[in-house]
This record gives C-alpha cells, sequence and structure tokens, in this order.
C-alpha cells in the first residue's frame, strides 16, 4: 500500500488509486471538471493539476496513480499558476452569461473561477459560437457553454448503456451531440445534467423557472419504481420545483431515472384539492363531513364480507396499515395490495424481497431474469447490472420478452415453459449458474402475474436451490417490485384474510353485484368498468381512473406532500419527507383513514404519525431499522407439487411496464412524461439478437 | 480548421462495390474478434475512394459493418479532415496554402481557382472539379503545389495550374510531377553543389 505525503500529512491508500482521490484522503480539495469518482478517467481538463516533487511539470491528479513515497502540494504558488492557466483557456471560450444561465448558483465553474480565476480576459478574438443541438424533450443544450469535459458522453455509455452521445469534430471546433440530434433514448438521460459542470446541459422542463439558492431543500424518497432511490425535492413556497438524486451508494448512487426527476409537473395538474360525493351521477365538491357521512351511510349497510379495499402502487406503510387496521376493525378480510394480481406474498418475506440487495449486484457473478425488463421497471437497478457486466465474467440469461437491456445477454426463451426444462436441467444455463460463486436470480412482476404466477415463483426458488444460490453468505433469490408501495403492503400483510377476496375476486364480486363498497387508495391501475354498481371510495392525489369511477373521492397527499415510511423492493425502510402541504383540502392519507374510522365507530388507536409508525414496528420491528436491510431467512421450501402447474406455455411473460413514463397516476398526469412518451412511446420489443 | 458538417444533401443509401465489400472484409479480419472497430478508418477511407466522399449512409452501413454505434463512426468521419464529408468534383483539387507556397504564388494559384472552378468547396457545374485549401502537403522544395486526386503536380504558376484545370475538364491526360523542367527537386539551374570530382581530403590515405 503506498504512503504518501500530501500538504504535509501522510496517508496510506489501496494501491491503484489515483492521486486526486489520496488527496482527498489527506483532506485537501482538488478543483476538477472532468474527473468524476464513478466514470472513466479522461484527464482532459486538466484543471486537477497538482505539484509532485521530482516531477519536472504539474501533474493531472486525476489520471496519476499514487506512487510510494510521492510528496505532493495541492496549493503551492506552481499549483496555483497552473490552474489559474487552465482557467483562463477554459474561460477564453466560456461565454460569460451566468446571469442568464440555469447553472448559474450551482455551476462548477462559477465557483471555482471564483478561486482560479482572473478579473479580465487577455482574449481578444472572437469567442467561439456553438449551434444547440437537440437531445430530446429532457436535456436543454447551450453548446456554446460546453468546456468538453466529456463527463456527459462517458455517463451515457458506461452507466446508461446508451452509445449516443459523442463528440465530433475536433481541437477549438469539438461538439458535443447524438447521431443526427436524435433524442437521447436512455430512462436515465437526465443525468447527464447533473453531471455537466457547467450550463451547457440543463433541464428543459424546468428551464428559466428558479435559482438554486430560492429552494428549500427535503431529503426524501422516491415512489415511481420500487428502488427506492434516494431524492432531494428543491421546492419553492407551495410548489415542487424539481427533484434532484441524492447520493445513496446502496440504492440510486447518484443517479435518478427521467421519471423520478420530471414528473413534478405531474403534481400540480389533475390534482384532487377537495372531496367530492357523485350526487344523481355527478361529482359535486363536498366538504369532509359530507363525504364521510355517505361513507358511513354505505358501510353501515353493507356486510363486512360484502366491502373490500384495494391499495394502489405509491400509497405509503402509513395509510395502509391504517386501512388494514380498518379493515380489521370491521371485520372485512377483502383486502389486497396487489393489483396487477401478482401470485407473491404470505409464504416468508424472503420470497418477496431483492434478497441480494442492489449493491449485491456487484458480487454476482451470473444472473438470470424471469419475466422482467429491469431496465424500464427499475432504471437504476438496471444500470448497477450494467455496471457489474462492464467489469467482465458477468453472464447474463433471459427468460421472457426479448428486450434491449443495455448489456448483451442469453435469451433462453419465453415464458414458462423455458423454466420447467431449466429446472429439469435440460437447459444449460443452469449449468452457468451452478458454475457461479454468487449466482443471482431476479423474478419480475412480468412472470409473477401470469395465472400460474405461484408455480414460476416456485420454480424460480427450485433454480435458485439447484444453483446453491441460497447460503449462510449468499443469498441470490430476488424479486424485482415495479410498485413503491408493494413491499410494505406484504410486510403490513395488506392482503385478502381468511376466506378473503384478492383484486381479482374483487372485481369479480363488484360485477357481479358480491360486493358493495370498495376502498381504493390511490388504486388507478385497475380495471375499474368492472367496479360494476359497487360504492367506490377513491382516496388519492389525482384525478385518475379511479377518481373517475369513485362515488366519493377523499383527497389525499402525493409523496411530496406527506411523510411516509416505503419500503424498497429490498426491503429498506426508508422515510419520505414532507417538502409542501398538501393541495387545498387534501390531507395526509393515515390522517384521512384516522378520521374516517371515527366517524364509523371504529376508532384506530393512534393520534399521531409517531404512534402509528410505532404501531407498526410493533407489530414488524423491520420497520423500526431505517435506510438498513434486515435480512430475511425465511424462503419457503419448493415441493413438486408447487411445481406441477408450471405447465409448458411458451407464451413470453408479458412485460409489466407497457410505457415508461406513464405508469401511475402522477407521470399521467405530467405533462413532460407525455412527451416524453410521444418521441419514444413504449418499449418496443427488441429484433432478435 | 473550421466546424465539419455533414452535407445537407445526402444519398438515399450506400453500398460498397462487391470488390470493395471483399477488401472491406480481408481488412476487418485483420483485428481480432471484439476489436473489429479498429478497421474503421480503412473502411471509411474505402468508401471515400468509392464516392468521392463519405455520405451520412456510408457512416451507418460501415458502424453497422463494425458493429460499433452510428455516433462512434460519425466521431472518426468527422475528426480527421482528409475525409470529405461533402460531395466533390470528379477532379479533387488540394491547394496548398501553407508559407513557402504561399510565398511562391500560391495566392495566385487559388484566383485561378475561383476563376475556373468556382468558390473554395464547391463543385463546379459540370461536376468535373472541385478545389479546396489545404495544409502542407510536403513538397516544399516544388512550391507551389497542388494535389489533385492522389497526384502532386508541382512547380506551378497560374498559367501552367490553368493548363492543367483545362485538360482536366476536357478528359485530356496530364503529366503528374513537377511542371518545370525538373524532374524531381533537384535544382533549377543545374547543380550548385557537389559538381567537382570526389577528392580524398588531405591527411585520408
Amino acid at each position: 500500500m503506498p504512503k504518501l505525503v500530501v500538504d504535509g500529512v501522510e496517508v496510506e491508500v489501496e494501491p491503484g488509486t489515483t492521486l486526486i482521490q489520496a488527496c482527498e484522503a489527506a483532506g485537501s480539495e482538488i478543483p476538477r471538471f472532468c474527473y468524476h469518482e464513478r466514470l472513466s478517467i479522461a484527464g482532459n481538463c486538466r484543471m486537477c493539476l497538482v505539484e509532485v516533487e521530482k516531477s519536472p511539470k504539474p501533474v493531472a491528479s486525476c489520471a496519476m496513480p499514487a506512487g510510494e513515497g510521492m510528496v505532493v502540494h495541492t496549493n503551492s504558488p506552481l499549483v496555483k499558476r497552473a490552474r489559474e492557466g487552465v482557467m483562463e483557456f477554459l474561460l477564453i471560450n466560456h461565454p460569460l452569461d451566468c446571469p442568464i444561465c440555469d447553472q448559474g448558483g450551482e455551476c462548477d465553474l462559477q465557483d471555482q473561477s471564483m478561486a482560479y480565476g482572473v478579473d479580465g480576459s487577455r482574449f481578444h478574438e472572437n469567442k467561439r459560437a456553438v449551434e444547440e443541438k437537440y437531445m430530446g424533450p429532457l436535456v436543454k443544450t447551450v453548446m456554446t457553454r460546453c468546456i468538453h469535459c466529456t463527463r456527459c458522453i462517458r455517463f451515457t455509455t458506461e452507466v446508461a448503456g446508451i452509445s449516443e452521445l459523442g463528440a465530433i469534430g475536433r481541437g477549438e471546433d469539438m461538439e458535443i451531440t447524438t447521431y443526427l440530434e436524435k433524442a437521447l433514448s436512455s430512462e436515465l438521460s437526465a443525468n447527464v445534467v447533473d453531471l455537466c459542470p457547467v450550463g451547457a446541459l440543463t433541464f428543459r422542463p424546468t428551464a428559466f423557472s428558479a435559482r438554486p439558492w430560492e429552494y428549500k431543500k427535503t431529503e426524501s424518497i422516491d415512489v415511481m419504481d420500487a428502488v427506492g432511490s434516494n431524492i432531494r425535492v428543491d421546492s419553492r413556497g407551495a410548489e415542487v420545483m424539481r427533484i434532484l438524486p441524492r447520493t445513496n451508494d446502496d440504492v440510486n448512487e447518484e443517479w435518478i431515472s427521467d421519471k423520478t426527476r420530471f414528473v413534478v409537473d405531474g403534481l400540480k395538474t389533475q390534482r384532487l384539492d377537495t372531496p367530492y360525493v357523485r350526487e344523481n351521477g355527478k361529482l359535486r365538491a363536498a366538504t369532509w363531513d359530507e363525504a364521510f357521512a355517505a361513507i358511513a351511510a354505505k358501510v353501515k349497510a353493507a356486510k363486512p364480507e360484502r366491502m373490500a379495499a384495494i391499495a394502489g402502487d405509491l400509497a405509503c406503510a402509513e395509510s395502509m396499515k391504517a386501512l388494514k387496521d380498518l379493515f380489521d376493525k370491521l371485520g372485512s378480510a377483502n383486502i389486497d395490495c396487489r393489483q396487477d394480481g401478482a401470485k407473491i406474498g404470505g409464504k416468508g418475506r424472503a420470497a418477496y424481497l431483492f434478497n441480494s440487495t442492489i449493491a449485491g449486484i456487484e458480487s454476482a457473478d451470473a444472473l438470470l431474469i424471469v419475466g422482467s425488463d429491469p431496465r424500464k421497471e427499475a432504471p437504476v437497478l438496471n444500470a448497477r447490472i450494467l455496471k457489474r457486466w462492464n467489469q467482465g465474467h458477468f453472464r447474463v440469461g433471459l427468460v421472457g420478452e426479448k428486450r434491449d437491456l443495455t448489456y448483451p445477454y442469453d435469451y433462453l426463451g419465453a415464458g414458462a415453459s423455458t423454466l420447467g426444462d431449466l429446472v429439469a436441467g435440460k437447459h444449460d444455463f443452469l449449468e452457468v449458474l451452478k458454475g457461479a460463486k454468487n449466482p443471482m436470480i431476479i423474478v419480475g412482476q412480468g412472470a409473477l402475474t401470469q395465472k400460474n404466477g405461484a408455480a414460476i415463483l416456485a420454480a424460480a426458488l427450485k433454480i435458485a436451490e439447484l444453483a446453491n444460490a441460497v447460503r449462510e453468505d449468499w443469498n441470490g433469490f430476488n424479486v424485482l417490485h415495479t410498485a413503491a408501495s408493494r413491499v410494505a403492503g406484504l410486510d403490513l400483510g395488506f392482503l385478502p384474510g381468511e376466506g378473503g377476496r384478492d383484486v381479482e375476486a374483487i372485481l369479480e364480486g363488484a360485477s357481479k353485484g358480491d360486493v358493495d363498497f370498495v376502498y381504493l387508495l390511490g388504486a388507478d391501475e385497475i380495471d375499474t368498468a368492472r367496479l360494476g354498481s359497487a360504492f367506490v371510495v377513491y382516496q388519492g392525489s389525482h384525478g385518475d381512473m379511479g377518481a373517475h369511477r369513485a362515488d366519493v373521492i377523499l383527497p389525499g397527499a402525493a409523496y411530496t406532500e406527506k411523510n411516509g415510511t416505503y419500503v424498497n423492493t429490498e426491503g429498506r425502510v426508508q422515510f419520505g419527507r414532507r417538502a409542501i402541504f398538501p393541495m387545498g383540502e387534501a390531507r395526509e392519507d393515515w390522517t384521512i383513514i384516522r378520521a374516517l374510522s371515527a366517524v364509523l365507530g371504529q376508532t384506530l388507536p393512534y393520534d399521531s404519525l409517531n404512534a402509528l409508525r410505532d404501531a407498526m414496528a410493533a407489530a414488524l420491528p423491520h420497520f423500526d431499522a431505517v435506510d438498513m436491510i434486515v435480512p430475511a431467512h425465511d424462503l419457503p421450501s419448493v415441493s413438486d407439487a408447487d411445481l406441477a402447474a408450471l405447465g409448458d406455455d411458451t407464451s413470453p411473460f408479458a412485460v409489466p411496464v407497457k410505457d415508461f413514463y406513464l405508469t401511475n397516476p402522477v407521470a399521467r398526469a405530467s405533462r413532460v412524461m407525455a412527451l416524453c412518451s410521444a418521441e419514444f412511446g413504449a418499449a418496443p420489443a427488441q429484433a432478435a439478437e | 480548421m473550421s466546424v465539419r458538417r455533414l452535407s445537407p444533401n445526402q444519398p438515399a443509401s450506400f453500398a460498397f462495390t462487391p470488390e470493395n465489400l471483399a477488401w472491406a472484409k480481408k481488412e476487418i479480419a485483420k483485428y481480432p474478434a471484439g476489436r473489429e472497430a479498429s478497421a474503421i478508418i480503412s473502411l471509411l477511407w474505402q468508401a471515400q475512394k468509392q464516392e468521392g466522399w463519405v455520405s451520412e449512409p456510408a457512416i451507418r452501413v460501415i458502424g453497422d459493418m463494425l458493429d460499433m454505434p452510428y455516433i462512434r463512426a460519425l466521431e472518426i468521419a468527422t475528426f480527421y479532415t482528409m475525409f470529405n464529408l461533402a460531395p466533390v468534383g470528379e477532379h479533387y483539387v488540394q491547394l496548398c496554402g501553407t508559407t513557402p507556397c504561399w510565398l511562391r504564388g500560391a495566392d495566385e494559384l487559388k484566383e485561378v481557382c475561383r476563376k475556373h472552378i468556382g468558390p473554395e468547396g464547391h463543385v463546379s457545374a459540370d461536376g468535373k472539379l472541385s478545389w479546396l485549401e489545404v495544409e502542407c502537403l510536403g513538397a516544399c522544395v516544388n512550391a507551389p503545389m497542388v494535389q489533385i486526386g492522389d497526384d502532386f503536380y508541382e512547380d506551378l504558376d497560374a498559367s501552367k495550374l490553368e493548363t492543367i484545370l483545362t485538360k482536366l475538364r476536357n478528359g485530356e491526360q496530364v503529366e503528374p510531377g513537377p511542371q518545370s523542367a525538373r524532374h524531381s527537386s533537384e535544382p533549377l539551374g543545374g547543380l550548385t553543389s557537389l559538381t567537382g570530382t570526389l577528392q580524398p581530403a588531405a591527411g585520408d590515405k
């Protein structure tokens, strides 16, 4: 391990560490533009120059490995002069348009020019001007500001897995562009804006709307998919202005998907801001008391077995806990949180978690994906798989729909019959899994929502067993969820009780007139036409499918407007925090259910969020382990009877995410998401590879 | 250098001739599996030899042949100035304008080109000729000079270039090389050194 001295501080670093990292370890900050920890090293901005004793010239610290006995100075006069020289060159062609630049206030170039800039220019020639490049509906370009750090190119190639950005021309005339200015086709494309150290790439949807210092910053959790990306919600007044990623190496590193980021305008449109009651076939605005009274009348008239509740994909754990407790008190077992009808839950926690953890993907050396398109279902997680793939010696097999996952894979087959072959050892990919040290299996909702989903789950468990994927030190069995609420719902047991109806049976019952009362907790992705003549209560934030069908609408808070607990696909409990207050008359969801419970005469035993959370944690201790993984070891064993229903169906497991940009009510209310959907459309099936 | 853009007028498609395709396959086979992209420059060059320039469809076809993203192929094509991104005339004149040629009258040659061919970078109406000023082509001893197609035409002056261009336009043969009495780069008025017989220096045996 090389030992070196940085500014008089001795540090010992891992072999292969670069000087810039060693300097950081020693507490000396190095300015940089092109260097980024998560991208390959380019070494082209030269801003990170340091002085190394016995070296004839200043050294670019990002590209120089730390060596034994180096003596490094990061703030000597030589270093300052060298960096000032670099800065002067960078500023030669950089426009001085900071006052009209969206990056102003959070611009690396602006910040670093405070330390290394000179007050005047010695450049009297014409400055370069570059035509703007179209990169799609999300990324706005002002290419004259580009300093050619190439971070965006490296990101799209290495992390997003699409080789679409490049640098054409050379020297002063180098320009960053996509091929013939096509839109960036990645679900992670807007991360290039975060990476851009200057204002060349900015957010198109929020252009010219606010300055960074005006924001109130709230650390929260994303609910667009089940990854639970850590986000920072920037709000101004009563408006969420933008969403940025927060670094969490265990979950999303520092990336978020475009949907996570640009769904914000959906938070302002189609909102339910007051209760509604349907009278003579028409919804009319009402007071909370009127709405509750209408519900109470129906609930009192309905028998418990003729009532049902469905929790949607964005529900927080607190609201599901409250609704489950309410229905328990009412004596109804007809509750379900699996809108899509996935055959999962009730068989042990490990059977529905992403047990390897997202960071654990990097330790895997073979992967079988069953009925999932991680690129569309969890783009950030897919980036982690690509990261692992880029490190080499990693085989990926896919059973399901053929899609472009950004990394090559062995296409094993379409559906259940292939899975049967794998279990029977008739497919050689089983040998790949067996030969791997840490084999991984990801089962997606595309497989679990099949009619024989339970058998498919059993088959996947069997494959994990055959491949020795579940051991003391490694659990390679994973379920990839698509709904942010799902794991919390399964944890809380928001599932049909004894003799209870699941979603399919609720809809079936409602259409036949066997179910009179249905409570939709933000459930919009069901076939509302099948609700028949049932009395429907919709509690949620957006006027989507559920609200259109509802007889009473209770306006709830969107995820940025409430303190909520979410459990991601790994089983990681995370807190979303309130950035702004709910709109109009809307209230935090658990309080609505708590208030309703009192009207129904079934008062729930918690009066504060903390009391509710305590109640959750009392039943489920892992709800106290915030931001942590509590490993689950209760994988069910598989018998041959479980596998019997697998069948030899060769039709492909349909990927549940039909259109990545329009998966939930917030996204469907967003103009930006609609633009993206129009630009990229539903995911096309990949041509044969 | 200036910003290089793809021509706005692009053909609908591009295909290598059978001979060139066979040649390209041989070229690709020179590189190990997975490194086929290394053949990009030779293939682009062959496409330019075939068509006179590198069109956008050609970039795509070659990108597909080498299994590389189009933007990577475009990066190469725009980086190297020897790839013409717009059509050129049947006879493509590259006129050296760097210091030695300029001192020896390259400006007059440019005037001739403007008069006979048209503005720089444009193909003449009959499609026969186009011209471009380039940096030093390494024939300073025979300045001023131009390169037409693959051949150098050296020791030029305005009238000589005019004659060459007219002949090329009419489809006549022109002898490449110095357009003076010289064969190569020897002094024009006869040898100026090493004229005598070699005498052993005093002291040598």
